[in-house]
């Protein structure tokens, strides 16, 4: 292990990148290296130090000291004044407040935070960090102390359930492969985290991946393996790369490998990674992708349990099911079990993303409302605009309007309510998103991700997709609801896998909830929400406009005309709903019908 | 990594390369044409050839798997390739902007390459750093928080 004596964390939040954060990053590099301290500063990054307002801005440990307005060509006085003279240079300290740890690091009074405990706070590039937070203390005990039935009866009594979004009880999936009698067995971790807008796993797995690996080693002894695998998508070269150094390092501490922690029990791990499927998300494809195939889904039953990987038994959990397990083991079931609703034990991660003030990965325990979430959590919606959906569960869950806002989190509370869990994407949507457009992107999505191996999934989509767009486009027809309602209910039955069957959702949880909205676009050939471009037109205010001429100067189209200081007007024949018209009025005249 | 058919010794030698690399089985099937995506820029057919006759394993089912992921390509690639982010949070980000910005810049569309072979604009899935979107991939470079009048200065640095 390298000591240090100091450290200085950079912000690389999106203000302080604006400004320039890794350049004052690479200059602050290149100015130690230049001057021989490389080996005793160490350079991080880091997320929030300040207000972002004055940024880049740096923090240096152990003296605590906050710079702010910083560009590269400081670094040199900078590093010339502090770290060899060894005072505090001045000029660039921060005059605004410098927020404490726990306001730093606490995260709102709501959220608790088990699986995320380690993000950011330890270097996930070495184990020591992670033994430091208590990590392998679990292992330890479990390989010491309990028998396989033990731990998988620990598991089953905290009521942990599947975080990749179905929520099967974990300890009944262990349960199931260890009564497989077939040998060998695999553990499997799935890590292809492909929903849009949610990257809960890739902040664990880049943040504490030795919490997944802990899981795995106690999931494999649980079950009888003595091979696993982490599955892990392309998109995400860095969580590869911390998986790989932290496996490395559990080897070494002999915490993989043979004879692990000097006990008859031998398992080791290995790192795949996608070539870019998002249907490898799915359990049965992803297997398939590890042995060198079509990432394609296969029938079930037989069940993973009993022939999964290679044919023989498998466990596959998610990486936050994973990372949940050694705190589980080491803090107790009834203490786990303590927190959340009668059937959703424990905590969840979220990504809120979409229309929300603060965006980005919360934790929290199940029970918690939407409009907590929204509100406490999230801080209520942007620019103070109205709520008018949630969407949960990534491109195969449901839209929730506003009287869902009290509905409790948890599997079943969303499940009855028309959507699901998913594995934790939360996009809040204002009331200026049109939800047509909304469920015609997200069958964009899902159109184009279906593998093509069953065909309601492969056919029914595209179908879906082709009535959606001919909605948004004016010429949506009467039956168009009808038919639609009926392909959904096709494809939600008949498909083969998760995809196909979770496809529908976001059309048939809109069509629920804001049919007036597909009606408007269908027979009133207008859009409420003023999204759609076929169905909306400019129009100039007479009396407000000034006959300035800036908007006609502008028109990419030619489509405004109008004599100097009178009134203009659009033809809406010529007029290519751009909106640019609508950007250079200074006088707000021109409006959206 | 040329636009032009590389000669066969090199396709052979990179086929080979990643199959000492991983192991002559049909499990590491897709690490190697990995490994080959990268170094040609594509998988040519005659890659597929060599990896059949290596591995064993039909051509037919090669080509199934090859043609499968999105990150493989059968078809020459430009010597940059871009990677823009269609996920939804990127495109409430203002990423459609910033999508067409780069398009009239470079005057392609979706999966199309440059006349001079320099650039192939594809766009791929969620890069899950969705806090700092709209985001765009250049090879391995990754730039978030993209606005449309960034767009000919990033991709000025590759020339």
């Amino acid at each position: 292990m390298k000591y240090y004596r100091s450290h200085v964390l950079v912000c690389v939040d999106p203000a302080c990148l604006n400004k320039g954060a890794h350049e004052v990053m690479d200059a602050l590099q290149d100015e130690l290296v230049a001057q021989g301290l490389i080996d005793e500063v160490q350079v991080l990054e880091t997320s929030r130090i300040g207000g972002c307002d004055h940024g880049p801005e740096i923090m240096v440990y152990p003296e605590g000291v906050h710079y702010s307005n910083l560009t590269p060509d400081d670094m040199a006085y900078l590093v010339e004044e502090h770290f060899l003279k060894g005072r505090v240079a001045q000029k660039f300290v921060a005059q605004e407040k410098v927020f404490s740890d726990e306001e730093l690091s606490a995260p709102t009074l709501k959220e608790i935070r088990v699986v995320l405990r380690n993000c950011g706070k330890i270097d996930p590039e070495n184990i020591e960090d992670y033994i430091a937070e208590d990590g392998y203390q679990a292992l330890g005990r479990v390989l010491s102390e309990l028998t396989p039935e033990q731990v998988i009866d620990e598991v089953l009594k905290s009521g942990l359930r599947g975080r990749g979004g179905a929520g099967f009880p974990t300890g009944k999936k262990w349960q199931f492969c260890r009564a497989s009698k077939d040998t060998p067995k695999y553990v499997i971790c799935n890590a292809d985290e492909g929903d849009p807008g949610a990257f809960m796993n890739r902040r664990v797995l880049e943040g504490d991946p030795h919490s997944v690996i802990e899981g795995m080693i106690i999931g494999a002894y649980a079950i009888g393996a003595n091979q696993g695998y982490i599955y892990c998508r392309a998109e995400y070269p860095i969580a590869v790369r911390t998986l790989r150094i932290a496996i490395q390092q559990a080897r070494n501490f002999g915490l993989l490998g043979k004879n692990i922690l000097g006990t008859d029990f031998s398992f080791d791990l290995e790192v795949r990674m996608g070539a870019g499927a998002f249907v490898c998300g799915e359990e049965t494809a992803l297997m398939g992708s590890i042995e060198g195939q079509r990432g394609e889904p296969r029938p079930r039953p037989p069940f993973p349990a009993v022939k999964g990987l290679f044919g023989k038994p498998s466990n596959i959990n998610n990486v936050e099911t994973y990372a949940n397990i050694p705190q589980i083991i080491f803090r107790g079931a009834d203490w786990y079990a303590s927190m959340g609703t009668e059937k959703s034990k424990g905590t969840k991660t979220f990504a809120l993303a979409g229309d929300v003030k603060h965006t980005g990965l919360i934790e929290i325990p199940f029970g918690l409302t939407l409009r907590e979430i929204v509100y406490d959590v999230g801080g209520g919606i942007k620019d103070d605009k109205g709520f008018k959906a949630i969407q949960t569960g990534g491109p195969m869950g449901g839209c929730l309007p506003e009287s869902y806002l009290d509905l409790p989190v948890d599997y079943e509370a969303l499940t009855q309510a028309g959507s699901m869990m998913g594995s934790g994407g939360l996009v809040i949507m204002d009331d200026e998103t049109c939800m047509v457009d909304i469920a015609r992107f997200f069958m964009d999505f899902t159109q184009d991700e279906s593998c093509g191996k069953c065909t309601p999934c492969r056919v029914g989509t595209r179908r879906i997709l082709e009535i959606l767009e001919r909605i948004c486009n004016g010429k949506g027809q009467p039956d168009d609801i009808e038919t639609l309602e009926y392909l959904c209910g096709q494809i939600k039955e008949d498909s083969l896998c998760g995809l196909g069957q979770g496809a529908p959702t976001p059309v048939i949880s809109t069509l629920k909830h804001f049919r007036e909205e597909y009606e408007a676009h269908i027979f009133e050939k207008r859009c409420p929400a003023k999204v759609c471009k076929a169905l909306i037109r400019y129009e100039i205010i007479d009396g407000v406009c000034t006959g300035c001429t800036v908007c006609a100067r502008n028109c990419p189209a030619n489509a405004i005309s109008g004599e100097r200081r009178m009134t203009h007007v659009i033809d809406p024949d010529v007029c290519i709903r751009c909106g640019i018209c609508m950007q250079v009025c200074n006088f707000n005249a021109i409006v959206i019908k | 990594m040329a636009v032009n058919e590389k000669d066969g010794k090199a396709v052979i030698a990179a086929v080979e390369a990643a199959i000492n690399r991983h192991g002559a089985s049909q499990e590491e099937l897709i690490p190697i044409l990995n490994d080959i995506n990268r170094e040609i820029g594509y998988i040519p057919g005659e890659a597929l050839d060599e990896v059949s006759r290596l591995l064993r394993v039909p051509r037919s089912q090669l080509f199934s798997v090859a043609s499968f992921y999105r990150m493989f390509s059968t078809k020459p690639r430009g010597k940059h390739v871009i990677q823009f982010c269609e996920s939804a949070p990127c495109h409430v980000a203002g990423g459609r902007e910033v999508w067409q910005a780069i398009q009239d810049f470079l005057k392609i569309h979706e999966d199309e390459t440059t006349e001079d072979g320099l650039w192939t604009l594809l766009t791929t899935s969620c890069l899950g750093v969705c806090a700092v979107g709209p985001v765009m991939l250049v090879d391995d470079d990754i730039y978030g928080n993209v606005d449309p009048s960034q767009v000919p200065f990033i991709l000025q640095k590759y020339h």
